[in-house]
């Protein structure tokens, strides 16, 4: 079984997101990035496949400029077996037409069985990206999986719906299939992992870049109209100031 | 055809957002003079083309044909890449459901057009439009143009137009067909089912205490517990104090989980993703606690508080046992 999981580097959910001047795009030198959520359970459900199945190959894939090595390397550490980069500036990439079209490129030859990839980016938010990407390399998709189980050169997953609903989906490989934060508990990288990680080979690509069909005119801080009343005060005031609001103002004490 | 809107089936009823991507669709063709399209597909398209002839469009397109008769997202993308292919639209809408998730992007690659993805606003800049969307779990928001002729594909954010406003009308419907077969669908779906919620129905609750990732790890539950307790309140949390396993699935609020509307929703440590707040905005007051003044929580809520929530809660239990 050789799997690919699409792994991007997002800053992290603490992390403080200040704005360029020219409002193009966040600066980047002041942000702490991580492995985007959903991607880590993603590379989680490859590697447990892979050892439940004995063999096979897990390769961890990067799109963006240098800083997302670090992102590939911690694939490596948690047990991946090699990774790509595929090296393009980040502020560009922002159109998953392009972005899916140049990781299908890259991956082509290689015949993958499975393509994970998480259901949704924690900075972009397109969640198109690993469904694009099947589609152009004519694989059966899914997105929002719960759930995984293979046999007999086909997948069975269980898809999330809305409101609470599951429904299990059967296709044949090859699959792209989009993860939904939850189906497993990641793992940490051991020391083992770190070190034996540094030897492990990760190919970057530089390629042309296709034109993007959408783009980004500016990011801005959201203005809200909602009238909060704001609680201050060292945290014995605070607490005593909302036992009264629960009292007085909202009556459910 | 300018607009063409993809309506979604919900048992056999219009899913809400094909209302609000009607309303959507009004609200920009009233001063361009915009003819609108609306597809109504599978099963049940009589009887929702029906539904959606009473509303204020140019027509109605029902399309119905084994294949698509139940939901496939190889057979949904081709149908309605074809239905495109037909009528060449400028704009097709969608209301960002999660089907529309499964789908939608499949046709963006047949076509190798955009899709302009979950915008909260429509904004005119001359001639052309700017797509408004949420970015880093609604921290920011960006605005985003298409760099295409079209046909554009654009979904709408839950909420982001108000079904109440969708005028009615009425509209002739006409029947259009595609031509799709059974090897194009590469997927086999069982029957949709809901898994046992643990007897927990939080939709009754008068107060609800909710905890999000802010709460930091398990050992700190049982003081959320004990809130919930000193407060006469249920206990519910966002999504990934789930999935940490630190509380189970019937928990969660939010569009996977329980929709609630109490007479007070006390979020803590939760930051205003927008699929937590879908879950919860309907409450009638809303307080919030997190140490980010900037989360996008204080948005909705009434009363804030800028702080700990791991130094507060275990005052407000206090306080609230001395009462
Ligand atoms: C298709 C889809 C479906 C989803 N379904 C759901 C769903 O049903 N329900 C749901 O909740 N989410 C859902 N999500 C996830 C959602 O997008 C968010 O990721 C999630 O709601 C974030 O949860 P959170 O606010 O607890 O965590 P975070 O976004 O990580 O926020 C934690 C907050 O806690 C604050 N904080 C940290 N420490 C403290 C402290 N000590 N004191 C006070 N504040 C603190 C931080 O400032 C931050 O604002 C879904 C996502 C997708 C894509
Ligand atoms: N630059 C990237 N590098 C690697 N994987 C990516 C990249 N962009 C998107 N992906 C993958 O596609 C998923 C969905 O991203 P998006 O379509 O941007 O919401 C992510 O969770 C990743 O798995």
């Amino acid at each position: 079984m050789k799997i690919a999981v699409l792994i991007k580097q997002v800053p992290g959910s603490d992390s403080s997101l200040p704005i360029q001047n020219d409002a193009s795009w966040i600066n980047e030198e002041a942000i702490t990035y991580v492995m985007n959520e959903s991607d880590n359970y993603a590379l989680e459900e490859a590697l447990q496949i892979r050892e439940q199945n004995g063999n096979g190959e897990v390769v961890v894939i990067s799109l963006g400029p240098d800083r997302v090595q670090k992102v590939i390397r911690e694939g490596l550490a948690k047990g991946a077996d090699r990774g790509i980069q595929i090296n393009v500036d980040s502020v560009g990439a922002v159109d998953p037409l392009v972005n899916a079209s140049l990781i299908a490129d890259a991956i082509k030859e290689e015949k993958f069985d499975i393509v994970f990839s998480g259901l949704q980016s924690d900075d972009l938010g397109m969640g198109q990206t690993g469904i694009i990407l099947g589609e152009m390399l004519g694989m059966s998709t899914a997105s929002l999986v719960m759930e995984t189980e293979i046999s007999d050169g086909r997948i069975k997953v269980k898809r999330e719906l809305e409101a609470g609903y599951f429904q299990w989906v059967t296709m044949d490989l090859p699959s792209s299939i989009t993860i939904q934060s939850g189906l497993n508990t990641p793992r940490y990288p051991s020391l083992k992992g770190i070190m034996g990680a540094k030897k492990k080979e990760i190919n970057v690509l530089t390629p042309e870049v296709g034109q993007s069909k959408q783009s980004m005119e500016k990011v801005y801080i959201p203005q809200s109209d909602k009238q909060t009343v704001m609680i201050d005060g060292s945290a014995d005031q605070i607490v005593e100031k909302l036992v009264e609001t629960f009292r007085n103002d909202i009556k459910v004490i | 055809m300018d607009i063409l809107i993809v309506i979604e089936d919900n048992n056999s009823k219009i899913h809400r957002m094909g209302l609000e991507s009607i309303a959507a669709a009004q609200s920009i063709s009233k001063d361009k003079g915009f003819s609108i399209g609306v597809l109504v597909m599978g099963g049940n398209a009589e009887g929702l083309s029906t539904e959606v002839s009473k509303y204020d469009v140019s027509e109605v397109l029902k399309l119905n044909n084994d294949i698509i008769s139940s939901y496939s997202s190889d057979g949904y993308a081709e149908a309605v890449k074809q239905v495109i292919e037909q009528e060449n639209p400028k704009y097709v809408f969608f209301g960002h459901t999660y089907q529309v998730r499964d789908y939608v992007p499949k046709i963006s690659a047949k076509l190798m057009k955009p899709f302009l993805v979950d915008n909260v606003s429509i904004n005119k800049d001359g001639e052309k439009f700017i797509f408004t969307k949420q970015m880093f779990n609604a921290k920011l928001y960006s605005d985003m143009v298409a760099k295409d002729n079209g046909p554009l594909l654009i979904s709408f954010q839950s909420a982001a137009f108000s079904a109440d406003n969708a005028q009615s009308g009425s509209a002739s419907i006409r029947d259009i067909s595609v031509d799709i077969d059974s090897s194009m669908i590469k997927t086999e779906s069982d029957e949709p089912f809901q898994e046992e919620a643990g007897g927990m129905d939080l939709t009754a609750a008068e107060v609800i205490v909710s905890i999000g990732r802010g709460i930091g790890k398990e050992e700190n539950i049982p003081m959320a517990q004990d809130l919930a307790k000193a407060i006469g309140g249920e206990l519910a949390s966002s999504r990934p104090v789930v999935d940490s396993g630190w509380l189970s699935a019937p928990h969660q609020i939010g569009s996977s989980g329980q929709s609630v509307s109490p007479k007070m929703y006390l979020a803590l440590g939760i930051s205003g993703a927008i699929q937590h707040v879908v879950g919860m905005k309907g409450s009638k007051n809303i307080v919030a606690i997190n140490k980010d003044p900037e989360a996008p929580i204080f948005e909705i809520a009434d009363y804030g508080v800028v702080g700990d929530v791991v130094e507060i809660i275990p005052k407000l239990s206090e306080a609230l046992k001395e009462n």
